[in-house]
């Protein structure tokens, strides 16, 4: 009994979990079959207790210490070629060494399931959460889903999994370091007969068989070019046309999916973001992740103060919900979105996002961007209420457009 | 029964026409492997000339299953397909990395050498032209002492280079062998032997570079033939331990005819700055080597 996990707590109504006991429940629901992860804070502890899984027997996967985050990805999407449901987690630095295997394996659109718990990058060396990480790897060809709490956790890994199988585009599920990671709260973990109804046996689009030898990512030129047989087959160019094709296309999926699952489950997730009092609000709080929660309370504190504020929490980065976002903004006049993460020398990237989103719409509304929480810096529903009232005044005063980002911090 | 070029199985699995220089060893080398495996194979591929002889989407040479990999990730896509295969329940197939010795001496070490240490099953094969052929011949961790390249373009190497063999060796795996494309029934052999084994199983196969190395392309079988005549290459095998001379090398150690190294080098452009000291020092490496091999040898 030595390697009894003590975090996991049974209750009446549901468990207390932490996110990444969270996680390990989603994924062992999942019926994964390889899983290969390197140790990293602060998402070890979901692959410590995948092991803990797996030895006890409880889930009959392959289990592969790799030493490294590269490699990790590598035996997954291999694995997934043969067939197989695999698994990977891993945060900040792990994640920025999968990066050559991100492109590949969204190249080679396998539905492999990643979580990424949200770490600053170093230098220099922090170990706390912000979205630097997940954020740095959004144009490497993956659906991106951050989550708010843990129950979102556990549930975004299951759909996570149908979503990935469906569109054969892999799937990284974010959550926040520590703030979630690390934080217990009640979770309803779903009956494994359930999640068996939901989530079918996954049929890989290829499979590496002897008994029908082919070759998989040969190198590709740019021009369609003839096979044997003389029929035209897809260049580079095509094959890249159509992996943007199946992200422009995932929405449809993605919500049908959330809509299974709140069918079965009692909580929908048929969105793209989640909307806090959006329908008559003229100021809206944009946040991502766990922000997204204390933005909720900010506004409450707004609401106190007589303004109108609703808040979008985007669930979905990529890929991103463009028409959803003029239409959820479509009666504000000020948007204030918080974000994480920086693009430097420009803002961060869920404000360029939003702008990207409202250009050439009706919504003519002020864009303001606030940088804050960057290596675990506390943010504190009170600094979010400050940041949206200097916004509104300064809008007042008739200053439309700022040229970067403001920050949340002692310069 | 022996195999022999006669009784040897005549089905192909790599196909006439593919995209190599013309007296590609590793060509000739991968035909034999593939024979050896019988088609029961599936096959992971780094960055390397071996995706140029893979050919070009969606045309193939080859007819076994492949999957090409990022360059350092051969032993770690090897590892996931055997798990995927044993997750799965399926039996009975090979799982072949194969990379060049850049992907093995150097990008690929780190997921090699785990590989290993995880002792997972998968025989994996560095065929070695001692160069990044495939770019352009730039200097790896196989370069030898003294020898021309892209980014050894005037001096010439200055360091030999590592004993990837003895290296993986260390990492206490149940076979490692050497081999050589000059030497297509010992390869042969060799790679039916590791089939049967379980665990990582390693096989490292000289494969001498026409235009790399710069010698007239009809000379390929010679230098790899040159190479173990005077012992820049050794012909063996270590079986749980058991070291054995094979080969060319074995009859080269009874009869005790070593050929001076010079006579090999001589024969490549690559080779045409490297000095007398330079020379010497490889010999007296060649001859340290040699004689550590007859010591462990337990069939002369």
């Amino acid at each position: 009994m030595i390697f009894v996990s003590k975090k996991i707590a049974k209750k009446a109504s549901g468990w207390i979990l932490d996110g990444n006991h969270a996680a390990a429940q989603g994924i062992k629901l999942s019926r994964v079959q390889v899983i290969a992860a390197y140790p990293i804070t602060p998402q070890s502890p979901v692959t410590e207790t995948l092991s803990e899984f797996v030895e006890r027997g409880e889930l009959d996967a392959e289990y592969i210490a790799v030493e490294s985050e590269h490699s990790a990805l590598a035996v997954c999407t291999s694995a997934s070629i043969v067939g197989a449901r695999t698994f990977t987690a891993t945060s900040a630095h792990g994640l920025a060494y999968m990066h050559e295997m991100l492109h590949w394996a969204a190249g080679s659109r396998l539905p492999v399931v990643l979580v990424c718990v949200n770490r600053a990058m170093g230098a220099p060396w922090n170990v706390l959460n912000d979205q630097q990480d997940s954020i740095s790897q959004r144009d490497t060809g993956w659906i991106q889903i951050y989550t708010r709490n843990n129950q979102e956790i556990i549930d975004s890994i299951i759909q996570a999994y149908k979503i990935a199988e469906s569109v054969y585009v892999p799937v990284m599920v974010c959550y926040d370091g520590y703030v979630l990671s690390h934080t217990e709260m009640p979770v309803d973990v779903p009956a494994q007969k359930d999640v068996d109804r939901f989530l079918p046996p996954y049929r890989p689009h290829t499979i590496l068989d002897p008994a029908n030898p082919k070759n998989y990512n040969l190198v590709t030129l740019a021009n369609p070019r003839v096979n044997a047989e003389g029929v035209l087959c897809h260049g580079y160019m095509e094959l890249r046309y159509l992996l943007q094709e199946a992200l422009q296309n995932s929405r449809e999926t993605i919500i049908r999916v959330g809509q299974e699952f709140g069918e079965l489950f009692g909580r929908s997730y048929a969105n793209m973001f989640w909307e806090n009092r959006l329908d008559d609000a003229d100021v809206v709080i944009v946040a991502m992740g766990s922000l997204a929660m204390e933005a909720i309370v900010a506004a409450d504190m707004l609401r106190e103060a007589g303004h109108k504020v609703g808040v979008l929490g985007l669930r979905v980065f990529r890929p991103f919900p463009k028409a959803d976002v003029i239409k959820a903004l479509k009666k504000s006049r000020l948007v204030v979105v918080f974000d994480k993460n920086i693009s430097y020398g420009l803002e961060g990237a869920t404000c360029s996002e939003i702008k990207s989103a409202l250009y050439g719409s009706s919504v003519s509304a002020v864009v303001r961007n606030f940088i804050v929480g960057l290596g675990g810096r506390d943010v504190k529903a009170r600094e979010l209420v400050d940041a949206v009232n200097k916004s509104l005044l300064s809008v007042k005063e008739g200053d439309l457009n700022k040229e970067y980002p403001e920050w949340i911090c002692d310069i | 029964m022996k195999t022999n070029a006669v009784n040897m199985t005549e089905k192909e699995y790599l196909l006439p026409g593919n995209r190599t220089c013309p007296g590609c060893a590793l060509s000739l080398a991968y035909r034999h492997i593939l024979k050896a495996l019988e088609g029961r194979v599936i096959v992971t591929v780094p960055a390397s000339c071996l995706t140029v002889l893979h050919g070009m989407y969606p045309v193939t040479s080859v007819n076994v299953p492949c999957v090409n990999t990022p360059f350092p990730s051969t032993a770690a896509s090897a590892t996931g397909l055997v798990a995927g295969l044993k997750a799965l329940g399926k039996e009975g197939v090979t799982v072949l990395a194969i990379a060049g010795d850049g992907g093995t001496h150097d990008i690929g070490i780190q997921a090699l050498s785990a590989a290993a240490e995880r002792q997972n099953d998968f025989l994996y094969i560095c065929y070695d032209n001692e160069g990044y052929m495939n770019t352009g011949n730039q200097r790896s961790g196989s370069t030898p002492l003294g020898a021309i390249s892209g980014t050894t373009p005037i001096l010439g190497k200055q360091q030999n280079q590592k004993d990837i063999t003895a290296i993986m060796e260390a990492h206490g795996i149940p076979y490692v062998a050497t081999a050589n494309a000059s030497y297509p029934l010992d390869l042969y052999e060799k790679v039916r032997k590791a089939k049967t084994i379980r665990g990582t199983r390693f096989i490292h196969v000289f494969t001498p570079c026409s235009p790399g190395w710069a010698f007239p392309f009809s000379n390929t079988i010679k230098i790899g033939k040159l190479a173990v005549e005077t012992g820049w290459v050794i012909l063996y095998e270590v079986e749980d331990g058991i070291f054995r001379l094979t080969s060319a090398s074995e009859s080269i150690a009874k009869r005790d005819n070593l050929r001076p190294l010079r006579e090999y080098l001589m024969e490549q452009g690559r080779f045409k700055n490297i000095t007398e000291e330079q020379i010497n020092e490889l010999q007296g490496w060649v001859n340290t080597r040699w004689k550590r091999c007859l010591d462990r040898a337990v069939n002369l």
